[in-house]
């Protein structure tokens, strides 16, 4: 990582540090949330283990290994494109958008379910149970909420960066586009992989 | 308009080496899943954390790829986090000593 060889107009590395910037207010954004939960489960250890028994931990593992690969895939189409691959490229762009769609999906059914169970915010099952349940069960829709609306960010602006690729604008010598739409993807991955457990595994 | 252009000295990282973590990340996946059911009390918690630190340092090295940026943004991320831990640590003095 020489500065010398950097060129006229190359600022992908003070691109790239701008989303990265950007990705630090998101991670604070769910960092506010991480604490409510912290300090709900704190005051509620029951409430919160009942709450929790309730949720689906194998369509929670399942999404958990489609957006991890959905991770993989987002990667490696930087790779393709570098190596001017671009057919290569644009396949693994449409994978990673089609895993996303299989998280929300996976979603569709397990918000279902638990909607016929009564789980949902202003029902009357919900008013019925215990405050801390309550509470677990909000953070759970509020939080999983969010993360499921950056999933369809994440796929938009795939799609967008896809469109970049065909038409040429994105390639193997200009792709900060791709290194940064890819770089909001990978932190969707990470704030699920501290959702997951949290949400579905405490004990 | 003038595109920004990427520095051609940027390694490109091969599959194989993606493929490598993305198989870390699933066994740490299986690992967290495990450790949940071994109903250790507090300790559980704190082996989900941990593990899930784990995970999210292999996607922040390798798939976001901060191994090959330049030093800034790894001071960056440290103040980011250290900012978040204090907030947390700092909410957890008052609710656990009032």
């Amino acid at each position: 990582m020489t500065e010398a060889t950097v060129g006229m107009h190359d600022d992908s590395v003070g691109s790239r540090l701008g989303m990265w910037l950007f990705l630090f207010t998101e991670m604070l954004l769910f960092g506010g949330l991480f604490l409510l939960y912290s300090v709900y489960r704190a005051k509620n250890p029951e409430a919160f283990h009942e709450g929790a028994s309730h949720l689906n931990v194998l369509i929670g593992s399942l999404n958990t290994i489609v957006l991890l690969t959905s991770s993989l895939t987002a990667a490696c189409s930087i790779t393709a494109i570098r190596r001017r691959n671009t057919a290569g490229g644009v396949i693994l762009l449409m994978g990673t958008i089609l895993l996303a769609l299989v998280f929300l999906i996976d979603k569709y059914f397990e918000w279902g379910e638990e909607f016929r169970q009564g789980i949902y915010p202003g029902s009357s099952h919900m008013a019925e149970l215990p405050q801390g349940e309550r509470i677990f069960f909000s953070l759970y829709y509020t939080m999983t909420g969010l993360h499921g609306l950056h999933v369809v960010v994440g796929m938009m602006v795939f799609g967008f960066v896809m469109d970049r690729v065909l038409r040429g604008r994105v390639n193997a010598r200009k792709y900060i586009w791709l290194d940064n739409g890819a770089l909001y993807w990978h932190l969707v991955d990470v704030i699920w992989i501290f959702l997951f457990p949290l949400l579905y595994l405490i004990t | 308009m003038e595109m920004k252009e990427n520095k051609h000295d940027e390694p490109i990282v091969p599959y194989n080496q993606y493929v490598w973590v993305w198989l870390g990340l699933l066994t740490l996946t299986g690992f967290t899943v495990w450790v949940a059911r071994m109903h250790l009390g507090n300790l559980s918690i704190l082996g989900a954390l941990g593990i899930a630190s784990v995970k999210t340092g292999l996607v922040v090295t390798y798939f976001m790829n901060l191994r090959h940026e330049i030093r800034l943004f790894r001071y960056m991320l440290l103040v980011a986090v250290l900012t978040l831990f204090t907030i947390i640590g700092m909410t957890f003095t008052d609710i656990l000593f009032r």
